[in-house]
């Protein structure tokens, strides 16, 4: 058993502890919102927070994070939607969608740390992939998402 | 001559779409549907086979396309919202069942099959092209979806309306006449309420479907060819949307494979190490071409058979295939003169040598591109009491069906396929493969549900391919003017592979799906010919199909003409449109937009290019800069006419999402094959354009409602290479004549 915090909530996990923490969300908790796109660090679809930082969940172990806190895109916005959540329903940024869980958890956690950032910044965070070619959108949103975060305080 | 002609119609039929929809239409009968086409839950009723009203006032629309981010679950909502004159936040879609009245290919394949063995030729070819078309073209980007539902759904929606009137008629006991509706919302001409859609599902579902209504004029749309917001945006961003990999069945099973690495092989068997298998594993199951292990979990399954089970592969005839070895003999068959068994050719009547006329020539070269849509393939299986139920992301549920039946030796009528959302198709999903896969499968656990999925290096080794390709372009100018063009192709068959290897048809060995056509370039004579090996690499619809690889060979070489002709690149083009004032206008569009001719700043090369596809005209304007010794592609600007706009955010995104899937393959994209094997097989070794990456896009719509609608998922894609590769040119005056686009 391996006792983690799920989108605010305590989980004690039956799974093996160097089971990859993507795997752990989507077989042992239903949380399928996290996608699996390479497996190996380099597409972001799996990204989720760990204790407020974005990570790539295909990569990090159950045992990694525990009693750590992570949070999924089914827990982003809480009660309400979170203001990425927001941005990217107002620029009508999906296509297929399969990408973009990863890409606005990657998103939250950059403005976590940069509030507004530059195109050059954006570019340097989210080295996520989108095979529909989303991202003109993308960086838009992420300029949306920063001034509605703005707004909200 | 005929026989060349026919054969160059089908060609065409296959790139452009247009006719395979325009057969269909011939063919259809009544594509209204009744009650029962569209199951009505509780609190529903169903007006006809396309749209249903719940007593919430939910107006919800038949969506028979697969929904794979290209918006086509919004575009064919807004055709039935438009004609009932529907409140847009009140519309929704729901998978359409697998019936007749939104196509049907499997009654395609019979009709085939039923034919004289005389005409099986013919026939078989005239079915393959049409389920290509559908498969190929549909499939990869509703590029034929809005124009196959233009018509009915509009009907529908009209035939709705008028029951809905007539309903509100009686109710308030007046005229219908005298009642219009504004907003989902029935009232008097005078502003009088009189009903909701919502409160008027008792009396409607008392009357008889209408069939004949009159559809409205363009002049009076309201929600065609607005921005409408899209009905899959909200499941997306919260993380709800369920795609093929997200099903979840109690008591589910998961499966990981492991294909042969080398094309056209098989496993020979297979060694459990001592012990028996681990807790949380279930069963090996041995595959034609693969091995499979099932467990309570996908990730315990793939690292059994990444860590520990022993698979001993026969590797088949093609063990020594090596993709630089085949390069080099397409080479040599695209120098070869005259024409050898397999070669496809059209001709125009020669002309005669001109006073101070120069030859020019080059070879261009495409390599093999996988697709790596953004979600691995997968496919759900649940077999119990000779009945299958598929969850799958697919391209086809009609194909998908026809192909589980005959894998499971059962009727279609025992099979079920739920459609998922797709996590990008571009082709890819028009291939049964994976429902052979999971159908074997679930034929070894049955009882118990099985997610069947691939690693993404599975994904990326066992793909069908965008066919490598050379061409050797050749043609005939003065300083004048331009008078020969000729283009010998030389690459596989997409759609004859697909026609041998889906429906078993024996492969046809056509230019079909290579897009070897003519361009709109007003040369006064042509020669195009096609080389089509057969091979065992296996090759596919990859996005846009052979436009994605002959657009680039002829849009770069009309570069290299302008230059031996001492033209400007839009000059000569203009020059050779002036009797395509469509495509002329287009390309002026794009020009003017980039501000072709004036000034840049330093470092930076322009390029120009157009491709006519799936019925749409698509000019593109790059700017590229080299850093770092990297091509950086800077702005991008985009025209399209694609006939009557439907969605134009829609049009725009589709335009971008093209533009960076066709620079990805510019820029990176190479499968190439060594002992048979795939040599990529993640995103490290097949990289594709990220946001650092990722230039300014501005499109621009060039209206031409009256003319026939044209797709948008493909059109934008066969532009950009060769848009980019005469930007390289212009700036550093090297001609980059194979892609990827390499500088050293
Ligand atoms: S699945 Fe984790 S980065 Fe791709
Ligand atoms: S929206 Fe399809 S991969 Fe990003």
């Amino acid at each position: 058993m391996v006792a983690i915090t799920i989108n605010g909530e305590r989980r004690d996990v039956a799974a093996e502890p160097d089971k990859p923490l993507l795997w752990v969300l989507r077989e042992d908790l239903a949380l399928v919102g996290t996608k699996f796109g390479c497996g190996v660090a380099a597409c972001g679809a799996c990204t989720v927070h760990v204790d407020g930082q974005a990570m790539r969940s295909c990569s990090v172990l159950l045992e990694q994070v525990a009693g750590r806190e992570v949070v999924t895109i089914e827990g982003l916005g809480g009660e309400r939607l979170h203001a990425v959540q927001m941005a990217w329903i107002e620029l009508q940024v999906p296509q297929c969608g399969y990408c973009q869980p990863g890409f606005m958890m990657a998103t939250a956690a950059l403005l976590k740390e940069k509030p507004k950032p530059t195109d050059a910044e954006i570019d340097a965070a989210l080295t996520n992939i989108c095979r529909c070619g989303t991202y003109q959108s993308i960086r838009k949103a992420v300029h949306r998402a920063a001034a509605l975060t703005e707004a909200r305080r | 001559m005929k026989f060349m002609r026919r054969k160059l119609i089908i060609g065409g039929t296959l790139s452009t779409g247009a006719l395979v929809v325009g057969w269909w239409f011939a063919h259809e009968r009544d594509r209204l549907g009744g009650r029962d086409t569209f199951k009505a839950r509780d609190g529903e009723v169903a007006l006809n086979g396309w749209v249903k009203v719940s007593r919430s006032g939910t107006i919800i629309v038949a969506a028979p396309r697969a929904e794979m981010g290209q918006g086509i679950h919004t575009a064919l909502a807004a055709l039935v919202a438009e004609e009932m004159d529907a409140k847009w936040e009140d519309v929704r879609v729901e998978d359409a069942a697998d019936l007749g009245i939104y196509r049907n290919v499997e009654m395609l394949l019979e009709d085939a099959r039923a034919q004289d063995p005389g005409l099986m030729r013919d026939i078989a070819l005239w079915a393959g092209s049409r389920v290509a078309g559908i498969l190929g073209v549909s499939a990869t980007g509703g590029s034929t979806a809005t124009r196959d539902a233009w018509e009915p759904m509009r009907l529908a929606g009209a035939s709705a309306r008028e029951l809905l009137l007539r309903a509100a008629a009686r109710k308030a006991g007046v005229k219908q006449a005298d009642l219009m509706i504004v907003d989902s919302r029935v009232s008097t001409r005078d502003g009088k309420q009189v009903a909701t859609f919502g409160e008027l599902v008792d009396a409607v579902g008392k009357l008889q479907p209408l069939d004949g209504v009159p559809v409205k004029k363009p002049a009076d749309f309201k929600l065609i060819g607005k921005e409408l917001p899209r009905l899959d945006v909200a499941a997306k961003v919260t993380g709800t949307a369920t795609f093929g990999v997200d099903v979840r069945l109690p008591d589910m099973l998961y499966a990981a494979i492991a294909n042969s690495p080398v094309f056209g092989g098989k496993p020979k068997g297979f060694t459990i190490p001592t012990g028996g298998l681990p807790k949380g594993v279930v069963k090996v199951v041995e595959l034609p071409t693969a091995i499979a292990v099932v467990g309570d979990s996908w990730w315990k399954a793939q690292r059994y058979l990444n860590e520990q089970l022993k698979i001993q592969w026969d590797d088949g005839p093609n063990a020594k295939l090596d993709s630089a070895t085949l390069m080099r003999d397409y080479e040599a068959q695209s120098r070869a003169v005259g024409d050898a068994a397999k070669t496809r050719s059209f001709q125009t009547a020669p002309v005669a040598q001109r006073p101070m006329e120069r030859g020019i020539e080059a070879t261009y070269r495409a390599p093999y591109l996988a697709h790596a849509t953004m979600e691995p393939m997968n496919c759900t299986a649940l077999f119990v009491d000779g009945r299958l139920r598929l969850w799958m992301p697919n391209q086809s549920p009609s194909l998908m069906r026809y192909v589980a039946a005959k894998t499971a030796e059962i009727d279609q009528a025992q099979v079920t396929i739920h459609t998922t959302y797709l996590g990008g198709g571009f082709g890819r999903r028009a291939e049964p493969d994976l429902v052979r896969q999971a159908v074997a499968i679930a034929k070894a656990v049955p009882g118990k549900p099985v997610q069947v999925m691939w690693s993404r290096e599975e994904d990326m080794r066992h793909d069908f391919y965008r066919p490598m390709a050379v061409a050797r372009m050749q043609a005939r100018a003065s300083k004048e003017a331009a008078w020969e063009w000729r283009c010998r192709l030389v690459g596989q068959s997409a759609t004859g592979q697909f026609i041998d290897r889906v429906l078993r048809l024996g492969e046809q060995g056509d230019p079909d799906g290579n897009s070897v056509e003519r361009p709109p370039y007003g040369f006064p004579s042509y020669r195009l010919e096609a080389v089509v090996p057969k091979g065992p690499v296996p090759v596919g619809f990859w996005r846009s199909v052979g436009h994605s690889h002959t657009a680039f060979f002829d849009e770069c070489f009309l570069d290299e003409v302008a230059l031996a002709m001492n033209k400007d690149p839009l000059a000569l083009r203009r020059e050779l449109l002036k009797d395509q004032p469509r495509h002329l206008a287009v390309l002026d569009a794009a020009a003017k937009a980039a501000g072709w001719g004036t000034p840049l700043a330093s470092g930076i090369g322009r390029g120009i290019a157009l491709r006519q596809s799936f019925g749409s005209i698509v000019a593109q304007v790059a700017e590229v800069a080299i850093e770092g010794g990297a091509i950086r592609v800077k702005r991008v600007v985009c025209a399209v006419d694609c006939g009557r706009v439907v969605n134009p955010a829609i049009v725009r995104a589709q335009m971008e999402s093209g533009i960076v899937y066709g620079l990805s393959a510019a820029l990176y994209g190479e499968i190439t094959i060594k002992n048979g094997a795939v040599e990529q097989g993640n995103f490290p070794d097949y990289d594709v354009v990220r946001l650092a990456d990722m230039p300014v896009i501005e499109t621009v719509i060039v209206g031409s409602p009256d003319s026939p609608m044209g797709g948008v998922g493909e059109p934008g894609t066969p532009p950009i290479a060769p848009a980019v590769g005469n930007a390289i040119f212009a700036l550093t005056g090297k001609r980059l004549r194979s892609l990827p686009f390499k500088l050293a």
